[in-house]
């Protein structure tokens, strides 16, 4: 491989970081370090140089030297928040967007905001701001850092709240690490300079002891340190600087439902830090997971957050042997590391444990043990559905019947049989009761036909008594078949519901998959995504998609035509960062609704709203997981129908296209066939008419007029064409009589059918037709002369009609050489010609598509037929006639009077 | 004194062929470029005829029409485009005597001032009205084809005579209905086309194809004399 070259990726970053707005981090170990007071100073010096400052929020605890650097500072107002009665000022985010300066000063990077902001962090509005192409400076203490969390915890006793994911100081452009020896900083503390926040007092003394600051101040060091590190080796990389570059570890953290998963992670994460390695955090599926209960789920997906929280990768792997499944990706992934959590002491089973299994034959890896407890509860932050199982006393009133009914069952074959099978009747009920209603009811039920069995059938009888040895034995192997079965049975169960779930999923996918398939067009589509999703979840769901100013309802279930003002900025959210907003997630908590965004590989195409129903705050995470499945597949279907009107649209262009040619070939030829020939007899007049007799200087005039009169029939059918393509073609439809319509059509074909006969056959049933007379002229004129045109001298022209209940059919039937079954529709497209192989029809291709638009701007309909007798062609034309004509005949009668005078 | 006919059309081509035409078979042309030089000649040289183009520069063709009716019945003939029915009704209920559809030749053109200046002739002396074979006598009611008496009822007769008032005359679908039904009938044109198609059976040769009473499609209907 050639090193010479900078590494794309490498560049990449510094790619995305320039059009962004550089981070610059005054870490220190502690409070009271000097911050803030650093953080002014750059600030002035920037000044100075002619920088657009302002003050986003800046801190000062009152001390003096600070507020005097913040002395000359643009400083924004904070906003005013209310909540709970009382009222909070936080940073103005939009302010300072709208303001948009050069750099920002933004105090307190962990902090929390207050609910009713947009972002739950304070991290979050600056990743806003840097977005926007801002430049912030900000502080933080090392302390809030998410990983050191549980480390911090242990040094100091005291447990912080406002923690901030690695991967933003990370992130940032520069950290310029505030130091001060601790004994130095205790003297500030003493001297009052340091604040504390009033509900800290208690703590203070502990915390600012000289062990805790120089624990603190040496985590703070060794990650500028570490930092330092990874900018040198960005530096060569970028720079194509050739190596040594430490080789990357990759460290694979595995991890289960049990508690101590999140502390697994953030270990994994400190490990891999102090190495500079990658990592990965991995958890394995089997084919019993969907046994767990959410409370485990939720775990898992929690710390697989966390992992991402802190930078680190995470995968879901497949597979039934556990060992082998992560073995097979440590070494898909070149991993160097394995870390896993101490093994449960597990007393029931036999064989090893997992733990004991990876040490055995994981080989080359090194495999890391994490013990302890991890005491860190997940945050029962909202309320979920709850999962609707029948109460105990009906599982237990069951099992009461069941061991009642075998205790019966007992009774009645007790005369036939001996004791021992009588107990294989209780096996059943057991069997029974852990098929319905789970483990714990059916070792109740194993307990309860113990006794019975030993009360009711055992000598000697009822007492609990055993006399005989054998009778021991068969209870003894009762109960533990009793215990084996319930366990089986219940596993089985719990299986049965699990498929049960998981092929309502499917099922569901695969109606919605049916459904926005078959939807065309996008209003179809959109209203199979939200009335799926609104009846999946049980409550409401919308699509917004964006239009010209922002983005508004497209459709909704139950319909929906406003949003509040705080719903309809989480779901703008949504729309420019592409990520989850609103209800439930860390971005605009208090919108009503929860966001999701629409987005294929192309791009985003909308977002998508849904709304617990009453009793639910947010989605499980079954449910999520189902909403993001199903926002994917809407945003592909609605990706499919903006292709489809682009494939639409570009086919409509070819098309145009096409006539455009057509047209202009057209122009050319039958504009200028006709100006030749009258040109051409009008000089030979004009040069020689003293040299010619009368019959060729009249054959010339002839030629003249002719010619002149085919220009008009081409111009009079462009500006039809035209007038129906604009949709100016309205016809005025009035009672009219067909034979006057024909008729006319034929006296003004006159020359053009010297040499055919034309014979009209309309049935005097049909006299009355409600069409517009003109437009119905034009139609038979062109078929008429298209029929002249085609068929050879001397034979007949038919025109024929009859009237039928709702229709009239027309046809006009030539005896020429036919229209090819393949061109029966295209001949009434514009410009279309049937090739006959020579020139001699002289047709303009408009006059069938100046017919076909002409009925059907009546509402009618017009084909080509093979003629009689499948000789020639006939153009059949039904027009509806839905008008009254009975009732009209009716009313005319009655006007008739008698005799004249 | 020969026939002297105004030509108002604001192509210079047009006119010259129509004069030269005009000229050849013995009238007497005057030419107006736009409206108001028409309305003028009109008015200042009293000709016989006008042939009065729709489309002109400064003023609606219509307005011309309305104002030299105004002071004068001299005949009118209008030249419009094909495909502008509703024009050329316009024109006729406003007082034109018949029109020509654009482009046209001049055979045409020359059968229709014919026909119109013929009629003017004929004026007060149109009792008994000749078509074809067709004898309508208006002072007495009677209607012979071939010289048999042909039966009519009160409206076929009332249609009849009204077409017969004004021969080689275009009476649009309103008037005729307005004349012969009455001003609540000007829309049913229904009616009309029943009743002409009955007068065809009884008059015409060939009723599918007529000769004597001629459809001008959009805009009504004439009794054709023949020449």
């Amino acid at each position: 491989m050639n090193d010479d070259r900078p590494s794309p990726d490498a560049l990449l970053a510094v790619a995305q970081r320039e059009s962004h707005g550089r981070l610059k981090i005054f870490l220190g170990a502690a409070p009271g370090v000097g911050k803030t007071y650093a953080m002014l100073q750059a600030a002035a010096e920037r000044r100075r140089e002619g920088v657009d400052i302002v003050a986003g929020v800046v801190e000062t605890h009152g001390r003096r030297e600070t507020e005097a650097q913040l002395g000359g500072l643009d400083v924004l107002p904070a906003r005013q928040m209310e909540y709970r009665g009382k009222s909070f000022r936080e940073m103005d985010l939009d302010a300072i967007l709208a303001r948009h300066p050069q750099l920002v000063l933004v105090d307190e990077l962990a902090h929390t905001n207050v609910p009713g902001s947009r972002h739950l962090k304070r991290w979050q509005d600056v990743e806003e701001i840097l977005a926007a192409g801002i430049d912030v400076f900000s502080t933080l203490n090392i302390q809030h850092l998410e990983s050191l969390n549980d480390i911090v915890e242990q040094i100091s006793g005291v447990k912080v709240r406002e923690t901030l994911p690695d991967s933003v100081l990370s992130s940032a452009d520069e950290i310029a690490l505030i130091d001060l020896p601790p004994q130095e900083l205790i003297k500030r503390l003493h001297e009052g300079k340091v604040y504390v926040p009033e509900q800290a007092k208690r703590a203070v003394g502990n915390f600012f002891s000289p062990g805790n600051l120089t624990a603190l101040r040496e985590m703070a060091l060794r990650h500028a340190a570490e930092r330092v590190d990874a900018q040198m080796v960005d530096y060569m990389r970028t720079h194509a600087i050739p190596g040594p570059w430490p080789t990357r570890e990759r460290i694979l953290v595995c991890i289960d439902e049990r508690v101590e998963a999140a502390k697994l992670v953030r270990v994994a994460k400190r490990a891999a830090d102090r190495r500079g390695a990658a990592w990965v955090v991995v958890t394995v599926e089997t084919s019993t997971s969907h046994t767990l209960t959410e409370a485990d789920k939720d775990r898992i997906s929690e710390a697989l957050r966390l992992a991402q929280q802190l930078g680190g990768e995470t995968a879901l792997l497949q597979g039934d042997d556990v060992v082998t499944t992560v073995l097979d990706y440590a070494r898909e992934r070149n991993a160097t590391q394995i870390v896993v959590g101490r093994a449960r002491p597990r007393r029931w089973r036999i064989g090893k444990s997992v733990t004991e299994r990876l040490f055995a034959e994981s080989g080359d890896f090194n495999v890391f043990v994490v013990g302890g407890q991890d005491d860190e509860k997940p945050v029962p932050s909202l309320r979920r559905p709850k999962i609707k199982e029948k109460p105990d006393w009906i599982n237990l009133a069951f099992a009461a019947l069941c061991v009642s009914g075998a205790t019966g069952i007992g009774f009645l074959i007790d005369r036939w049989l001996p004791a021992a099978s009588i107990s294989v009747a209780f096996l059943l009920a057991v069997m029974v009761v852990a098929m319905r209603s789970g483990l714990r009811p059916a070792i109740v039920a194993s307990v309860a036909s113990f006794f019975a069995f030993n009360f009711f059938f055992t000598e000697p009888r009822w007492t609990f008594a055993v006399s005989d040895t054998k009778n021991i034995l068969t209870l003894v192997f009762f109960l533990i078949a009793a215990v084996i079965v319930s366990n089986m049975a219940s596993r089985l169960r719990a299986q049965i519901l699990a498929t049960r779930e998981s092929a309502r999923r499917t099922t569901n996918l695969y109606d919605f998959g049916r459904k926005v398939t078959a939807a065309v067009t996008l209003d179809d589509v959109l209203w199979a995504v939200v009335h799926h999703v609104a009846t999946t979840i049980h409550g409401k769901s919308l699509v917004l998609l964006p239009d010209g100013a922002g983005l508004s309802i497209a459709a909704g279930y139950p319909p929906e035509d406003q949003l509040d003002d705080r719903s309809a900025a989480a779901a703008d959210w949504t729309w420019t960062h592409g990520k989850l907003a609103g209800r439930g997630s860390t971005t605009l908590p208090t919108s009503l609704w929860l966001f999701l965004p629409l987005k294929t590989a192309r791009g985003p195409f909308g977002v998508l709203g849904v709304q617990m129903s009453e009793d639910a705050d947010m989605p499980s995470p079954e449910q999520m997981r189902l909403l993001e499945t199903l926002a994917d597949q809407a945003a592909v279907a609605i990706e499919r129908t903006t292709l489809v009107a682009d494939i639409e649209t570009a086919r409509v262009a070819t098309e145009r296209e096409r006539l455009r040619s057509a047209l202009l070939s057209s122009l050319s030829h039958d504009l200028r066939t006709p100006l030749v020939s009258i040109m051409g007899a009008a000089s030979s007049l004009q040069n020689y008419d003293d040299m010619m007799d009368h019959a060729n200087r009249h054959e010339l005039t002839q030629t003249i007029q002719d010619e002149a009169e085919r220009l008009n029939r081409f111009v009079q059918n462009l500006l039809d064409m035209t007038k129906l393509g604009a949709g100016a073609l309205k016809p005025r439809a009035d009672w009219a009589d067909l034979n006057d319509i024909v008729g006319a059509a034929v006296e003004r074909t006159g020359r053009l059918a010297r040499d055919h006969t034309i014979k009209v056959d309309i049935d005097p049933g049909v006299l009355l037709l409600c069409v517009d007379p003109v437009l119905m002229e034009q139609v038979f004129f062109n078929l008429l002369d298209n029929a002249c045109k085609y068929a050879p001298p001397g034979t007949v022209v038919k025109v024929w009609a009859r009237r039928t209940p709702n229709y009239v059919t027309i046809e006009v039937i030539d005896q020429g050489p036919g229209i090819p079954p393949e061109a029966s529709e295209k001949v009434f497209d514009m410009f279309y010609r049937v090739d006959h192989g020579d020139s001699k029809a002289a047709g303009t291709g408009l006059g069938l598509a100046i017919c076909r638009g002409i009925v059907e701007a009546h509402g009618g309909t017009i084909k080509a037929e093979p003629g009689l007798n499948g000789a020639g062609a006939a153009i059949v034309i039904h027009l509806p006639q839905s008008h009254d004509i009975d009732g009209l005949a009716a009313r005319i009668s009655a006007d008739a009077e008698p005799e004249g005078t | 004194m020969s026939t002297r006919i105004l030509v108002i059309d604001d192509e210079p081509q047009i006119r010259k062929f129509m004069r030269i035409s005009l000229t050849a078979n013995g009238y007497e042309v005057i030419e107006a470029e736009n409206a108001a030089q028409g309305i003028e000649a009109a008015r200042s040289q009293q000709p016989d005829l006008l042939v009065l183009d729709l489309g002109l520069p400064d003023l609606d063709g219509q307005e011309v029409i309305s104002a030299v009716r105004e002071r004068s019945d001299v005949p009118i003939i209008v030249l419009s485009v094909r495909a502008h029915e509703l024009d050329k009704v316009e024109a006729l209920d406003r007082g034109a005597n018949d029109y020509i559809v654009k482009p046209f030749g001049v055979a045409e053109m020359m059968a229709r001032v014919r026909a119109v200046l013929r009629q003017r002739a004929a004026k007060g002396n149109n009792d008994i009205v000749a078509a074809g074979p067709v004898l309508i006598d208006l002072g007495r009611r009677i209607v012979t084809r071939n010289g048999d008496e042909v039966h009519l009822s009160k409206r076929e007769w009332g249609l009849l005579a009204f077409l017969a008032s004004q021969p080689d005359h275009v009476l649009t679908h309103k008037q005729i209905l307005k004349e012969v039904w009455g001003p609540a009938h000007g829309e049913d044109t229904a009616y009309l086309r029943v009743y002409v198609n009955q007068l065809r059976q009884k008059l015409e040769a060939d009723p599918a194809a007529p000769t004597l009473i001629v459809t001008d499609a959009g805009v009504g209907y004439r009794l054709r004399r023949g020449e």
